[in-house]
C-alpha cells in the first residue's frame, strides 16, 4: 500500500536527519574532557553548564536576540519589496523585462567574500557600522533576488480571470492584492518567507563584517568558542542547539501555507 | 454501459454522524437506466458533486452500496469501474498531444496499438478534432480542453457511464450550446448512461430524458421536464424551475377547494385533510388577467422581452403572472387560475387529490 | 467554430505595461545599493596593484591573465566542478523523491516539515563542527561505528574518504531544500488531476512524469540554480571539516581564493579572481536559465 512505503522512505531519511543533531545535543551535554576524550553515546558525566553559560551571558544570548532583530527585520523588508515586483513580472511584460530578472538573480551568485570589503566601506561612510539595520540591508543583497523569484514562480501559478474578475467587483489593488490574491499565494509565500530567514539567519561573513558588539549576531559570537585553549565544544554544541529554535518555530508557523494547495477549481 | 444502482446509499463527511444534518447525503434509493441521459440538477452545495465521486469511486460511501448491473462496486477502486468523468476544470495532460492525451486511458489498459489508432481516430472526428491531433495540448482553448477530456472518456468503448460534473462552467456562452448540442448528439449516437450535473435548469432540461432534481442531500423529484414543470413534487422544485418559478400561496385545503384569506378557489379533485404547512402552488404561465376572478391590486410590470412579468397581491400575498405581448394589464384586475394547474403542499411535500 | 480564444490554465497571458516598472522600483533601490555599488569597488582592486600604504596603480588585465594560466587554479576548478555535479546528481532526485513520500496534510506532515528543516537552520561553522567531531574515529559516532564495524575510514588522511564525509554533510545539511521546494510546488497541483488520472487508470509512474513532474517545473529550475550557486561557493563546511585536505584535495575554489586572500595578502589577484568566479557562475546560471525558459517557451506553441 503506498502509505506503508512513503512512510518507510519519511522514517528513514527523517533518521538521517537527527542522528547528527542528535549528535550535537549529545555534544553540547557533556563536558569538553569528555567530548575530546572518548566516544560516549550518551553523556556519562551529565551537564548543563554549558547551557548555563550561554543563558547567563550576556554577550552570549545578546547574540541570538541581535540575530533575531535583524533577520526579522530582513524577512520584512525583502517579503514588503518583493511582493509587488513579483507580481509585476508575473502579470506584465515591460522593456527590458527579461534581463532585469536575470540581473537580479545574479545578485545572489557573487561570493559574498567579493562584496565583504566594500559593505564595510559604504556602510561606514554611512555611520551605519555595528546596527542592525546595516545587516539586514546588507542581506536584501541575497534574499530579495531569492524572494522575488520564488514569488513570482507562484504567481505564475495564479489565472489573471482572477484579477480581471476582482477589478470588476470593484476591489482596489491593494484590497485586492491583501485579500485576494495573497491567500491564493499562500503556499509560496511560507515557503519564501522560511527561506528568506533561514539564509539570513545562518549568514556569517557580512554579518561579522559590519558589527562590532551592539549588534553581534550569534553566528559571530559562536566564533568565540575557538580560543587559545583550544576549542570550547561543548559551549559551541549548545549555542548550536539553541541555534535552531527560533528557526524551528518559524517553520513550525509557516507550516500551514507550505502545505496548503491552491484550490483552482473553486474560484 | 450499465445499468446504475444505488442501494439505501448516505453519505456523511464527518466521522460520526449523529443527526440527519450531519449527512451530505441523506438516503437514496434510486436506479439509473442503461442508456439513459440523466440530468442531476440542484443549487450548489446540495450533493450532487458528492454522488458523483461516489458513483465514480473517487468517495466511498459512510452507508448503503453501489451496483453496476448486479455487480457490487462499493468497494472497487475507481479505476476498475471503468468509468469516464468530466470535471469543471479541463483536465488535459499539457506535456502531450492532443492524439495523446485521446489515447492515455487505452494505453493505460495495454491495448492494442492499432486498435488505439483506430479508436483515437474515430473520437476526434466525434469532437471536431481530428485534424489537430499532433498539436501540443497546452496552448488550447478552454472549450477545446473541454472536448478533449470528453474525447478522453468515451475513447473506452466500453465504458460504464460518463459523469459530468458541471463542466461547462468555464465555456464561454455561445460555445455552450454547442458543446451542449454535441453531447445530445452524441448520446443519441452511442447511447452511454451519461449523468450530468448542473445547477442550471435550462441546460439539464435541454440536455436529459430524465431530471433528478436533488435540494439539501436528499432527491426530490425524478422525472421528465414536463413532470416537474406540471407537478413539481418538491415547492423547491416548483421555485427553482421556470422563470420565474412557481407561486405559492399561504391556503387552507378542505375538499374541493382553498381558502385564501376570505375567498375561495376550486380544485381540481377533492383533497382528505390535511395537517401542517399548506399552500397551494400555481405556475406564471397559468394565471389569467383579466376582469373576471378573484380581485388583486397590480404592484408591478416588468418586460422581459417576449412577455411581461406581472407582480400583483393577492388576499395580501404575492402572485406573479406572465403576460404575452398581446394581452394587456386590464384596468382593474382580477387573477383566475386555470383548472387543474394548481398543486397543493403540505409541508412543501405535495399531495395528490384523493382517488388520483 | 470559433469561440473566444481565453486561454484558460497556468500560462498567464501578460499584458504589456511599462508601468510595472513602478512595482519592481522597490526592489531595483535595494539591491542597487547592496549590490552595483560595492562591485564597483571590487573591480576597481581588481584592476589595481599596490606596493602597500594604500597606493595603488593600475595593471590592467595582468591578474586576469595570471588567474586563468594558473595551475592551482585549473585544480581547484576541477575539483569544484566535480563537487558540484555530484551533488546536484544526488540532492535534485533524492529531495523529488522526498517530498513525493511527504505526507500531505495533518499532524505528520507538521512533524515531518519541522524535522527535516533543522539541519538547514543549523549555521555553516556549527554544521562543519558537528561533522568534523561526528567523523573522527576516536570520539565520533559515525567514526567510531565504521570502525567497529572494520571499515577503514579516516577523512584526515584519504583524500576518498574526505570527500565522501564533504558530499554526505552537503547532503544531509541540504537536500530538504530540494524536498520543501517540491513539496511546496505538488501542493498548488489541484485535486482535479490526480482524480481524472484515477479515472484514467493511469499507473503511479505516469501520474508522475505528467502531472507531477511537468507542474514541478518551475520549483525545480529553481531548486538546481539554487543549489548549483551555493555548492559551487561553498566555504565554511567543507573548510571546518577538512581544511582543504588532506593535501589540496578538498580545496574548491572558494577555499582556494580564501587562502589567496588572506595568507598571500595579494587584493589584486584575490579581487580579480573574486571576478572570474562571479563570471563563471553566472555563465552557467545563465544557460540553465535559458535553456529551461526556453523549453518552457517550446511547449507552449
Amino acid at each position: 500500500m503506498r502509505f506503508r512505503s512513503s512512510a518507510i522512505v519519511m522514517t528513514l531519511y527523517l533518521l538521517f536527519m537527527l542522528i547528527p543533531i542528535y549528535w550535537l545535543i549529545n555534544m553540547s551535554l557533556k563536558t569538553n574532557a569528555e567530548i575530546t576524550g572518548t566516544f560516549t553515546l550518551f553523556p556519562v558525566d551529565i551537564t548543563l553548564q554549558n547551557y548555563v553559560t550561554i543563558l547567563t551571558d550576556p554577550t552570549w544570548y545578546m547574540g541570538y536576540v541581535n540575530s533575531m532583530i535583524f533577520v526579522t527585520m530582513n524577512v520584512v523588508i525583502s517579503l514588503a519589496v518583493a511582493l509587488p515586483a513579483a507580481y509585476a513580472f508575473s502579470r506584465y511584460n515591460f522593456m527590458g523585462d527579461k534581463h532585469l530578472f536575470f540581473w537580479l538573480l545574479t545578485n545572489r551568485m557573487a561570493p559574498p567574500a567579493v562584496f565583504a570589503l566594500p559593505f564595510f566601506q559604504l556602510y561606514s561612510a554611512m555611520n551605519l557600522i555595528d546596527t542592525h539595520i546595516a545587516v539586514a540591508l546588507a542581506h536584501c543583497l541575497f534574499n530579495v533576488p531569492l524572494a522575488v523569484w520564488i514569488l513570482e514562480g507562484f504567481m505564475r501559478g495564479v489565472p489573471k480571470e482572477i484579477d480581471e474578475t476582482a477589478y470588476i467587483d470593484g476591489y482596489s489593488f491593494p484590497r485586492f492584492f491583501v485579500k485576494i490574491f495573497m491567500p491564493l499565494i499562500a503556499s509560496g509565500i511560507g515557503v519564501t518567507a522560511f527561506f528568506v530567514f533561514m539564509f539570513s539567519w545562518v549568514e556569517l561573513l557580512l554579518s561579522r563584517t559590519l558589527t562590532i558588539t551592539e549588534a553581534k549576531p550569534i553566528a559571530v559570537t559562536m566564533t568565540r568558542t575557538v580560543g587559545a585553549g583550544g576549542t570550547d565544544w561543548g559551549v559551541l554544541a549548545a549555542a548550536g542547539v539553541l541555534t535552531i529554535v527560533p528557526g524551528a518555530l518559524v517553520i513550525y508557523f509557516v507550516r500551514n501555507y507550505i502545505a496548503k494547495g491552491f484550490a483552482l477549481g473553486r474560484v | 454501459m450499465s445499468r446504475i444502482t444505488l442501494s439505501r446509499l448516505a453519505h456523511s463527511y464527518l466521522a460520526n454522524p449523529a443527526s440527519d444534518a450531519d449527512y451530505a447525503l441523506k438516503e437514496i434509493d434510486h436506479t439509473w437506466q442503461d442508456g439513459g441521459a440523466y440530468a442531476l440538477l440542484g443549487a450548489s452545495g446540495c450533493g450532487k458533486t458528492t454522488l458523483l465521486n461516489i458513483i465514480s469511486g473517487l468517495v466511498r460511501p459512510s452507508r448503503g452500496r453501489v451496483l453496476f448491473d448486479d455487480r457490487d462496486v462499493t468497494d472497487a477502486e475507481t479505476a476498475e469501474r471503468n468509468i469516464a468523468q468530466v470535471f469543471q476544470f479541463p483536465v488535459v495532460y499539457d506535456t502531450m498531444t492532443v492524439g495523446r492525451n485521446l489515447e492515455f486511458p487505452l494505453r493505460n489498459r495495454g491495448m492494442d496499438p492499432a486498435y488505439i489508432a483506430r479508436r483515437v481516430e474515430q473520437v476526434a472526428r466525434m469532437i471536431g478534432m481530428e485534424d489537430i491531433l499532433h498539436r501540443k495540448a497546452r496552448g488550447l482553448t478552454a472549450d477545446a480542453k473541454q472536448k478533449i477530456s470528453l474525447g478522453r472518456g468515451m475513447v473506452r468503448e466500453d465504458v460504464n457511464a460518463i459523469l459530468f460534473d458541471e463542466p461547462l462552467t468555464v465555456i464561454d456562452p455561445q460555445m455552450k450550446w454547442e458543446l451542449r448540442t454535441q453531447l445530445k448528439s452524441l448520446h443519441r449516437e452511442f447511447g452511454h448512461t451519461m449523468i450530468y450535473v448542473t445547477h442550471d435548469q435550462t441546460e439539464a432540461l435541454t440536455f436529459a430524458d430524465k431530471v433528478v432534481v436533488m435540494h439539501e442531500g436528499r432527491v426530490v423529484q425524478m422525472g421528465t421536464p414536463e413532470d416537474l414543470f406540471e407537478t413539481p413534487a418538491h415547492t423547491f422544485v416548483g421555485y427553482f424551475i421556470g422563470s420565474p418559478g412557481m407561486n405559492l400561496l399561504e391556503a387552507e385545503v378542505a375538499g374541493a377547494e382553498a381558502r385564501l384569506g376570505g375567498v375561495a378557489i376550486p380544485l381540481d379533485g377533492c383533497y382528505g385533510p390535511v395537517t401542517g404547512r399548506t399552500q397551494i402552488g400555481i405556475r406564471p404561465e397559468y394565471v389569467m388577467l383579466s376582469d373576471e376572478g378573484l380581485p388583486a391590486t397590480v404592484l408591478r410590470v416588468e418586460d422581459v422581452g417576449r412577455h411581461r412579468i406581472v407582480r400583483v397581491a393577492l388576499q395580501g400575498q404575492p402572485l406573479s403572472v406572465i403576460l404575452t405581448e398581446a394581452m394587456a394589464v386590464p384596468a382593474d384586475a382580477h387573477v383566475s387560475f386555470a383548472p387543474g394547474k394548481i398543486n397543493v403542499y403540505v409541508d412543501d411535500w405535495r399531495v395528490a387529490p384523493m382517488g388520483a | 467554430m470559433t469561440g473566444a480564444s481565453r486561454r484558460w490554465g497556468p500560462e498567464v497571458d501578460k499584458t504589456q505595461n511599462n508601468r510595472a516598472w513602478f512595482l519592481v522600483l522597490p526592489v531595483l533601490l535595494v539591491v542597487s545599493f547592496s549590490a552595483v555599488i560595492p562591485l564597483m569597488t571590487v573591480v576597481n582592486y581588481a584592476v589595481n596593484d599596490t606596493f602597500g600604504d594604500n597606493e595603488f596603480f593600475w595593471t590592467g588585465l595582468e591578474w586576469f591573465e595570471e588567474m586563468v594560466t594558473s595551475e592551482r587554479m585549473h585544480g581547484a576548478l576541477g575539483r569544484q566542478i566535480l563537487f558540484s555535479g555530484i551533488i546536484l546528481a544526488i540532492q535534485i532526485p533524492l529531495g523529488i523523491f522526498i517530498a513525493l513520500n511527504m505526507p500531505k496534510k495533518g499532524f505528520w506532515a507538521s512533524l515531518c516539515l519541522v524535522l527535516m528543516s533543522l539541519p538547514l537552520l543549523i549555521p555553516f561553522n556549527v554544521v562543519g563542527t558537528i561533522w568534523q567531531v561526528f567523523g573522527r574515529v576516536d570520539i565520533g559516532l559515525l567514526g567510531y561505528t565504521l570502525n567497529a564495524m572494520g571499515i577503514d575510514y579516516n577523512y584526515t588522511n584519504d583524500p576518498i574518504d574526505a570527500w565522501i564525509t564533504v558530499v554526505v554533510m552537503d547532503v544531509w545539511h541540504w537536500t530538504s531544500l530540494v524536498a520543501l521546494l517540491c513539496y511546496a510546488g505538488l501542493q498548488s497541483i489541484p485535486q482535479a488531476y490526480y482524480q481524472a488520472a484515477r479515472i484514467d487508470q493511469a499507473t503511479r509512474w505516469s501520474v508522475f512524469r505528467y502531472i507531477e513532474l511537468p507542474k514541478m517545473k518551475g520549483v525545480l529550475l529553481i531548486a538546481v540554480l539554487l543549489r548549483f550557486m551555493d555548492s559551487f561557493m561553498i566555504f565554511t563546511e567543507p573548510f571546518v571539516v577538512t581544511g582543504g585536505g588532506p593535501g589540496n584535495a578538498t580545496t574548491f575554489l572558494s577555499i582556494e581564493l580564501a587562502q589567496m586572500a588572506t595568507v598571500q595578502f595579494d587584493l589584486g589577484r584575490a579581487a580579480a579572481f573574486s571576478l572570474m568566479y562571479f563570471l563563471v557562475i553566472l555563465l552557467v546560471s545563465w544557460v540553465f536559465f535559458t535553456v529551461m525558459t526556453n523549453l518552457d517557451r517550446e511547449e507552449n506553441r
